[in-house]
């Protein structure tokens, strides 16, 4: 209120323009990590102190509960996880590579079926990656392959949306005068793609890596219909079979809380560490009004 | 790791421009993008092709033998009446229907928000909320559904507390109609962040002249925000509204998750769970494939509607 105001627009109490936009911003801050702090807190309680004391009360069971996760079907929590970083892992790493050729090729050659190749992929974006799953699962398991690392980690790898992102990053961030210079220079298609286009790309394929392996790292009903051997099972179907024992046997609800904890901790560091590497704005930087 | 042949074709002796077209190994994009197009044709086209195949057949009994003999036989839009006239699956898109009615504009009217609040000059503490709402993208919807499940539940949960101290008992959020909400908000938990990412980068993509001409003219940041911020970014919410509502018509991993705490939640809450039930528990591969395939024709044709209802070709590219 004190201070000089210009024009009459802008007559307004400090608290309106200033405190509102910030204490709406922390109000979605905070609803986005009470259930976090909530797990955190959660995980530290023993079996007893989970359904008796104040929510968000910490407890004395977490080096307990820790003991009990990494012992539970011996030591099955550390195989998920395991698994998940070998699916998300391999599955975003060669999903990297198939979307920055496909989008490479797709931005820099003119050629024939060109829009046929594109568009058929686009259109897969709509199509419920998840409706597929039942008949991947029919088609696996008629070739021998349902239950296998393969059947969960193949059909991940296509991703029509990568293959969108990186043909609209490779047509923003290689310039044709840089291929044309190293043609003329003698240089083969191949050594042009690894040596110019991929260093160029590299942005757009970090985020096409992270996205993919959230992706993965967060699929349920491809792994839950395709494995049937709990030994492959990412981390995501292993808590969910603890939960759904837990119901019957409480004891294990605080097993499926500590190891709700535990993975999400990893990913929430991955994110934060590689956040500054992301290239976000490549999804609405493709898009046209 | 291709194996494009390099030899040009022609010899180098036309000018610069000319030589665009002439000089490049005609098979080497058909190479780049080989092993997109094999896996797509693989593990996208041929299991929905194999799924519409699957979905007109079905086992009819056949004279012969002592008490008849199945076969798999072509049954025509059999699967489908089937499918279409159980009540447990077209009750299920009804329900979806509510839930999508409560996820979809609140997690992007959210993310708008939560955008326009950035891009705001007057906000604080940007970094810390912009990296917090981003978080739940990382959680996967199991793990969601498992945390948001155990701050349902009225043994653990902390509003419940809050409330039964106040005398005024537990909250139901386990049960009809709450479910609806409880289960959409784990979806516009998880959703908020990357939306909000998605349409604040586009924010920033608008040259600030067109806000500084608007202030000259005496605009504030209410008519900023609505009159040219929303209009301009429309084509990012085009985009987060599509992914919004595919994720909407496949949702699975929650209601599953969150069964074993709930009766609310029956096995054939949402039609994915019923075709999960057709396929698993009843054996029934071709009426699933048929549920299947309608489900995807239902997706495309509500992704086509929204397009043209918006008139925005989000994913334009000349």
């Amino acid at each position: 209120m004190s201070q000089p105001t210009l024009a009459h627009d802008t007559v307004r109490t400090p608290f309106l323009t200033k405190a509102l936009p910030t204490a709406v911003i922390l109000v979605g801050a905070l609803y986005c990590l009470v259930p976090v702090a909530w797990v955190l807190v959660a995980s530290t309680k023993s079996r007893s102190e989970l359904f008796t004391t104040f929510t968000f009360a910490p407890g004395s069971g977490l080096v307990d509960n820790l003991h009990d996760l990494f012992a539970y079907g011996g030591g099955q929590y550390g195989t998920w996880a395991l698994n998940s970083l070998l699916y998300a892992g391999v599955g975003a790493v060669l999903s990297v590579v198939v979307s920055a050729m496909a989008g490479y090729g797709l931005a820099k050659y003119q050629f024939r079926g060109r829009n046929l190749v594109f568009y058929s992929i686009l259109a897969g974006v709509l199509i419920p990656g998840i409706t597929l799953a039942i008949p991947q699962y029919l088609l696996m398991s008629k070739l021998g392959f349902a239950g296998s690392y393969a059947s969960v980690l193949l059909p991940m790898i296509v991703s029509p949306f990568g293959i969108y992102l990186c043909r609209v990053f490779a047509s923003a961030a290689v310039p044709v005068e840089t291929i044309e210079a190293a043609r003329l220079d003698g240089a083969g298609e191949a050594r042009i793609f690894t040596n110019i286009g991929v260093p160029m790309m590299l942005p757009g394929m970090v985020t096409v890596f992270m996205l993919q392996f959230v992706g993965i790292w967060n699929n349920f009903l491809l792994p839950f219909i395709m494995l049937s051997d709990q030994s492959r099972y990412p981390i995501t179907v292993g808590l969910y079979t603890l939960l759904s024992k837990g119901s019957g046997e409480p004891a294990l609800y605080s097993v499926a809380i500590i190891g709700a904890a535990v993975s999400i901790i990893p990913l929430v560091a991955l994110l934060l560490f590689l956040q500054r590497f992301w290239r976000l704005d490549l999804i609405s930087g493709g898009l046209k009004g | 790791m291709t194996t494009t042949t390099t030899a040009p074709t022609t010899t180098s002796t036309g000018s610069i421009p000319t030589t665009r077209r002439s000089r490049r190994s005609p098979i080497a994009p058909y190479v780049f993008v080989a092993p997109a197009v094999v896996l797509f044709v693989a593990f996208l086209l041929v299991p929905m092709l194999y799924s519409v195949y699957l979905s007109f057949r079905g086992l009819r009994l056949m004279p012969g033998g002592a008490f008849g003999k199945r076969e798999e036989v072509f049954i025509g839009f059999g699967n489908y009446v089937s499918a279409l006239s159980d009540r447990d699956f077209l009750a299920g898109f009804g329900r979806l229907a509510i839930y999508g009615a409560i996820a979809v504009p609140l997690t992007l009217g959210l993310a708008l928000l939560f955008a326009l609040l950035l891009d705001l000059g007057a906000t604080k503490a940007k970094r810390f909320s912009r990296t917090a709402i981003f978080i739940p993208y990382a959680v996967p919807g199991v793990v969601a559904t498992l945390m948001w499940g155990f701050m349902y539940l009225p043994l653990t949960s902390p509003f419940s507390y809050i409330t039964e101290q106040l005398g005024w008992g537990t909250i139901p959020f386990l049960e009809n109609p709450e479910i609806f909400g409880s289960v959409a908000n784990i979806a516009i938990w998880g959703g908020v962040g990357f939306n909000m990412i998605i349409i604040y980068t586009s924010l920033r993509g608008i040259p600030s002249e067109l806000f500084d001409a608007a202030r000259i003219d005496g605009a504030n940041e209410w008519q900023i925000a609505w009159r040219i911020k929303v209009p301009l970014v429309t084509p990012a919410l085009v985009l987060t509204g599509l992914f919004a509502l595919i994720g909407t018509l496949q949702v699975y991993g929650e209601p599953t998750t969150l069964r074993p705490m709930t009766s609310a939640i029956s096995q054939t809450w949402v039609p994915l769970m019923t075709i999960y039930r057709d396929a698993f528990v009843r054996d029934d591969l071709p009426r699933a494939a048929a549920g299947s395939v309608f489900l995807a024709v239902c997706t495309v044709a509500l992704s086509v509607i929204l397009l043209r209802l918006t008139q925005k070709r989000a994913f334009g590219e000349s």
